[in-house]
């Protein structure tokens, strides 16, 4: 999907098959501040990761030992809090980091959409469908048995992470209904109550879960400090070729890149923006799509600026600014844009009760709409942004096509 | 050549050069595999890049198509409506799955890895009413190694190879492997005792719009059928069903040119590898003794179908709009010597350097384009070591389409692997080259009588393409 910035472009094709960069001195000092303070930015978020799921797998476990009304609403609202933190962690992919390093990154089994749900449990016209209604296939469901039922050899069943606990928390959202969330009932997890197999699918919810803190342990241990020989130890100090810093710094442009332009506006918007199918929305049971993209733009701008929360470190602003300073604040306006488009989606949402499916099917020119084309438009920016900082720093990126492992 | 311009002096450059000979192998305009619609990426995405400068809304198809393309699709019925409908018998649950990065698919490295990105299409003796194979009785024409909950897999395909030594003319020893394959935990009664089996690698799935564009009439000039030249090469069109126009037509794609055109290719593959069906192919493949699989729920939406017409054009539109990776390093002295001696050995007897394309109504710049594809996109009889035994229409058994060679250097940089042929028994450039028998045993024998340093030349030359 990203080809060669034109100006690249230019360049090989006049040099006829050289290589070499402009010559452009690297602001290795500050580069080195930056790549020390995005560490401290993504142990930072992925702690709060780790503390939210696994807040979320106690209200779970709560729900399962009490289901109630009250209680499946207490581990709804533990799914939603817990999808503030990841939603900019997503900032941190691309670049087969720990979340996706193609052997190892369990990105796949923590946030992997579609999912498929006649895999999981029943739908609205198969009462029996499902790994929780297929008792002589599946006998015991465990946390193996769901790990290794996802994305087997190649093939992607999903059945796991974020969108499988939401899911089985919400139930399906019937597209034909229109407007409005999934409506599962409580029952549903009470012996004897709705549906069927109801300890089996507090099984499944409660393996669900705990997979779901496993794998998001496992990246945050990637990244904690004073570790050695995780993987924070060796970002932008050893390289397999070539300088560590500025292979890491490129892998973070990369990273940015891709995360808004090909992942956030492609995509996640883009796509169903064009298709207008009301429920391509990746957080589709609850609702909350809106309010997860804004997460994303958010995760953009921490690692722009080197930030989380109330703590401000140097970012990569800071290292383009050694280059180019119009180009910097170029881009960090564009960020801060492309999060006030997005804020504005997730208000809708919140406050207008407008989540993004009814914003998806919605006339073209109504405020909705065109809210999301904004988004759209704005996110896609700061991909061509970085595209041009990394020639500003003479480092070649090559952004993603669209993610793979949705 | 060296100088710096804007922008506009690279148009010129391209169309300055698009009319002049295959001269100096330095040539730089060889470069432009694809003619304008050529990227310079040599990353892992060298295969996955849209064309520079698309017209029209193509640069958002090519967005929502790439997205369908590596979508995967879910059992209905799903909330996520237009996306559900997987299977249910199935190779794989998205195009990307076979053709990883827009690239090439491989046979399994070993016993314990599934048929991911190699199927295996089945038939038995005889031809459907159109003229095609005729497909199995329980199996269908195409093993599905996968089906959804609830509706067993149709079986387990393994695959075994035998060795055959060999030397060059220098004495030096090579080793062909040719494979078999068998077929445990059969869900649906026998296979015919007279099965034919024929192993389809997925092949890289770039360029794609560019050959559809070559004009009929450019391709038939190359047709030899009768060898009247006495060449040694034939060269034949495949005449295959066309479901649109119901009616037989010239086929350009596939590894036996079974199918006309990109769209019914797309769809094809949408109904026999996910099990989506479409407009052009409205049914799920379930054969009669496979009751689970047509008892199962269709995906299908309030058009009848599970594909949208809305989004197998966009997936089309995708495979029209691929670019072609530019060819590299072609200063090199080797490559400048391997290119010689593909001559020598007489391979652009079938793989043509250079052709032009046609005017391809809605795609201006898929138009008269100068490519270099190598390929005539024609059938050839590759002799009985490549055989698959499975006629396809016109094709016989022992008949295989050119493929094309461009970017056939960069495979292993985006699918990580060197295995080629149609079923990917070839590890190695220089093994496939080997295999050759039939029209292309001239070309065979001249390359065994190569000297080591020519041998590499001639890799060096198919790895700069």
């Amino acid at each position: 999907m990203h080809r060669l910035p034109p100006a690249l472009l230019l360049l090989s094709l006049v040099a006829c098959g050289s290589d070499e960069d402009p010559e452009v001195t690297f602001p290795t000092a500050k580069a080195e501040l930056a790549l020390a303070n995005y560490k401290a930015v993504v142990n930072a978020n992925y702690t709060d990761v780790v503390t939210s799921a696994q807040a979320l797998q106690a209200a779970i476990d709560a729900f399962i030992a009490a289901p109630s009304a009250a209680t499946q609403d207490a581990a709804k609202n533990a799914w939603l809090a817990a999808r503030l933190p990841y939603g900019p962690s997503e900032a941190f992919r691309f670049y087969d980091g720990p979340i996706d390093d193609p052997t190892t990154g369990p990105e796949g089994q923590i946030n992997a959409w579609p999912l498929d749900e006649n895999y999981i449990d029943y739908t609205r016209d198969d009462a029996n469908s499902g790994i929780i209604n297929r008792v002589a296939e599946v006998p015991a469901i465990t946390v193996e048995v769901i790990a290794k039922a996802n994305e087997a050899a190649g093939e992607k069943a999903i059945s796991t992470g974020y969108h499988a606990i939401e899911f089985l928390l919400w139930g399906q959202d019937d597209a034909t209904t229109g407007a409005g969330n999934g409506k599962r009932p409580f029952t549903d997890y009470v012996a004897g109550g709705s549906a069927a197999n109801q300890t089996r699918r507090a099984d499944y919810l409660k393996a669900a879960a705990q997979l779901l803190v496993s794998d998001v342990q496992e990246v945050a241990n990637a990244w904690k400090p004073g570790v050695a020989d995780n993987f924070a130890a060796k970002f932008g100090v050893t390289a397999s070729e070539g300088n560590a810093v500025q292979s890491a710094i490129g892998d973070l442009l990369k990273s940015l890149g891709s995360m808004a332009k090909a992942e956030l506006s492609g995509e996640r918007m883009t796509v169903a923006y064009k298709n207008r199918d009301q429920e391509d929305e990746h957080s589709c049971f609850s609702d909350n799509t809106s309010v997860d993209l804004l997460g994303n733009a958010l995760g953009i701008e921490n690692v722009w600026l080197g930030r989380y929360g109330a703590s401000d470190g140097v970012g990569l602003d800071e290292v383009v600014a050694e280059k180019d300073a119009a180009l910097a604040a170029k881009t960090t306006a564009d960020v801060a844009a492309a999060v006030a488009k997005l804020r504005v989606l997730a208000d809708l949402q919140q406050k207008s009760s407008t989540p993004l499916d009814v914003v998806i099917a919605s006339p073209d020119g109504s405020a909705s709409r065109t809210a999301m084309l904004d988004a759209i438009t704005a996110t896609k920016l700061i991909g061509d942004d970085v595209e041009k900082a990394a020639v500003a720093l003479g480092l070649k990126i090559e952004l993603e096509e669209p993610s793979v492992e949705l | 050549m060296i100088a710096r311009g804007p922008l506009s002096v690279c148009a010129l450059l391209l169309i300055a050069c698009d009319g002049s000979d295959e001269g100096a192998a330095s040539d730089p305009d060889e470069r432009f595999s694809g003619g304008a619609a050529t990227v310079f990426d040599v990353s892992r995405s060298a295969f996955a890049q849209d064309m520079p400068a698309l017209s029209g809304d193509k640069e958002d198809d090519f967005f929502v198509g790439n997205s369908l393309f590596n979508r995967g699709w879910v059992t209905a019925p799903a909330s996520t409506t237009q996306i559900d409908g997987l299977g249910p018998l199935f190779n794989a649950t998205n195009c990307s799955a076979c053709h990883f990065k827009d690239g090439r698919g491989r046979p399994p490295l070993d016993d314990s890895e599934p048929f991911t990105s190699l199927l295996l299409r089945l038939s038995i003796p005889g031809s459907d009413a159109q003229g095609g194979p005729l497909g199995d009785v329980n199996y269908g024409n195409q093993l599905q190694d996968n089906g959804i909950l609830g509706v067993p897999a149709e079986a387990r395909p393994r695959v075994r190879y035998t060795e055959q030594p060999g030397t060059f003319a220098d004495g030096a020893p090579y080793s062909l492997r040719s494979p078999t394959y068998s077929f445990d935990q059969l869900a649906y009664g026998p296979l015919a005792a007279d099965l034919q089996v024929s192993p389809r690698v997925a092949p890289a799935v770039f360029g794609l719009g560019l050959l559809e564009a070559i004009d009929e009439a450019t391709l038939a000039a190359l047709t030899d059928p009768d060898d009247k030249n006495g060449d040694g090469i034939s060269g034949r069109f495949n005449h295959v069903w066309d479901v649109r126009k119901k009616a037989l037509v010239v086929g350009r794609f596939g590894w036996k040119a079974n199918q006309p055109s990109i769209a019914q290719q797309t769809s094809a593959a949408f109904q026999g590898d996910i099990g989506i069906s479409s407009q052009d192919f409205p049914l799920e493949s379930c054969t009669a003794p496979q009751t689970s699989c047509t008892a199962a729920k269709s995906g299908a939406d309030a058009d009848g179908v599970e594909l949208s017409p809305a989004f197998l054009a966009s997936v089309v539109s995708y495979m029209h709009t691929l670019a072609v990776p530019a060819r590299r390093n072609l200063e090199h002295a080797d490559v400048v010597r391997g290119r010689a001696l593909f001559t020598r050995a007489g391979c652009p007897g079938c793989h043509t350097p250079k052709l032009r394309t046609g005017e391809l109504p809605g795609f201006p710049e898929l138009s008269n384009q100068t490519i270099r594809p190598y390929t005539d996109l024609l059938l050839h009889d590759m002799g009985p070591l490549l055989a698959d035994g499975r006629p396809d229409f016109e094709a016989t058994a022992n008949e295989w389409r050119t493929p094309p060679l461009w970017g056939i250097g960069l495979v292993s940089t985006v699918n990580e692997h060197s295995f080629f042929l149609h079923d990917g028994r070839a590890r190695g450039l220089l093994e496939a080259v080997l295999f050759h028998g039939g029209e292309a045993v001239a070309a065979r024998d001249a390359v065994l009588a190569f000297s080591l340093d020519e041998r590499a030349a001639l890799v060096a030359f198919l790895e700069s393409l």
